[in-house]
């Protein structure tokens, strides 16, 4: 009972996390300005990241793995935002005019 | 093997040669450096799978990052000589007729390399010295327990020699062209941001932590020289592109030690081990966990400022003077 809870709870999980990995891509192909790219790129790391890695950590067994997977998490929380952050400003500074609908 | 598996190793064999193609013939090199990165990812990718996460953490770190970053800036210090020119095109065009002479000059002999490069393989004699058994034993008798470690070290130190070799070469190779010192490459707004300095200095100690740990883990499980090296190069680069580390690295007589001091441990050791045992870099009995740890140690300092060092560095913005 209780380990094919787990793994349906894992699967819920990951495929959530490939949902937002998949929306993040359709945005980052669609969107129409660097804004609105990073946006949808950012979303799709830091959610998608972060379900999958609940959806892994809760199928590995180990606290000390599950800590791991949490911190790698947050670091790439922290560099998304700043390179994100970055990239931004760096386009707002050069001129690259930000979307509007017509 | 899993079908999915399957399905992964089929893409990840499929989308090297394309990227690799697509990286050479684009003719935008912001492109073709992206793409080099890419490819870099996915090779990465390609080793773990292939059960090899040493190659892995090597391509990831310095293959797709420190390689891409120093392209990059590359990139980014000849388009800003380009930008003068006007000669630019908006939309460069990956496809672009060649006349079929350079067509033929480029096939001709890269078929016959890969002829040649597939006929060495085809037909290798069998290996003289049995090295996985060999490193298996010497694994057993726990020098180094980690086998491409004792590989790396204990039997293919010329290699690992040479290599350290190539890069304090790459470092004065670059220092000679007389290249001028980076100043920022980003421009002002994101340089003083407050934002990058704060994840400067979470990143910072979190680097250090594991480019020690690698080095240490190296010894006995994927990790080691240089990867650590890789790293603490990254955060080098960090600094540098911050602004915090430029004035303080120059070209002064602890920088050039500082290089050096990799290659020279290792020739020490080489040669002292030469007049001990008659072998050089043979070590010797009972002292190789020791010395391959010493060496590991200097050769990471090392990488990881040659990296830097490499990385301090933009390409000129103006033939002729007038910059």
């Amino acid at each position: 009972m209780i380990p094919a809870l787990i793994n349906a709870a894992s699967m819920f999980f990951v495929v959530a996390g490939a949902f937002f990995f998949l929306a993040g891509t359709v945005g980052l192909l669609r969107f129409p300005d660097v804004y609105t790219r990073l946006h949808s790129l950012t979303k799709a790391d830091n959610t998608g990241l972060g379900l999958m890695m609940v959806g892994l950590a809760i199928q590995s067994g180990s606290i000390l793995v599950a800590l791991k997977m949490a911190l790698a998490w947050l670091f790439v929380l922290v560099s998304g935002a700043t390179a994100a952050h970055l990239i931004s400003t760096t386009a707002l500074k050069s001129g690259l005019r930000i979307w509007r609908k017509e | 093997m899993s079908f999915a598996g399957l399905v992964l190793d089929g893409l990840l064999a499929l989308s090297l040669p394309v990227l690799a193609w697509r990286a050479l013939s684009a003719r935008d090199l912001y492109r073709a450096v992206i793409l080099f990165i890419t490819f870099g990812v996915i090779l990465a990718l390609a080793w773990a799978r292939l059960g090899a996460p040493d190659i892995a953490l090597a391509e990831a770190a310095i293959g797709a990052g420190i390689t891409g970053a120093l392209l990059l800036n590359t990139v980014g210090g000849l388009s800003r000589k380009n930008d003068k020119d006007d000669e630019r095109p908006d939309e460069p065009t990956d496809r672009v007729g060649r006349p079929w002479r350079t067509r033929l000059a480029v096939t001709v002999p890269v078929t016959i390399l890969a002829g040649g490069l597939a006929w060495a393989v085809l037909s290798f004699p069998a290996p003289v010295v049995d090295m996985p058994s060999l490193v298996g034993e010497a694994v057993a008798e726990g020098e180094v327990s980690h086998p491409v470690t004792a590989v790396l070290l204990d039997y293919r130190s010329y290699d690992t020699f040479l290599e350290i070799g190539v890069l304090l070469l790459a470092a004065l190779c670059v220092w000679s062209l007389g290249l001028s010192a980076v100043r920022s490459t980003a421009p002002e707004a994101v340089s003083g941001s407050p934002v990058l300095a704060g994840f400067v200095r979470l990143l910072a100690p979190a680097m250090v932590v594991s480019g020690v740990y690698l080095l240490w883990a190296g010894t006995s499980q994927p990790g080691g020289a240089f990867q650590a090296g890789a790293v603490l190069g990254a955060l080098g680069v960090v600094m540098v592109l911050t602004g915090l580390l430029v004035p303080s690295l120059g070209r002064g007589g602890v920088v050039r030690a500082g290089l050096a001091l990799g290659f020279a441990v290792f020739l020490l050791v080489g040669v002292v081990s030469m007049l001990a045992t008659g072998g050089f870099l043979a070590y010797p009995e009972g002292f190789e966990y020791g010395l391959i740890l010493a060496i590991e140690f200097f050769l990471t300092f090392s990488i990881a400022l040659t990296l830097t060092a490499l990385f301090t560095t933009v390409p000129p913005r103006e033939k002729g003077g007038g910059a």
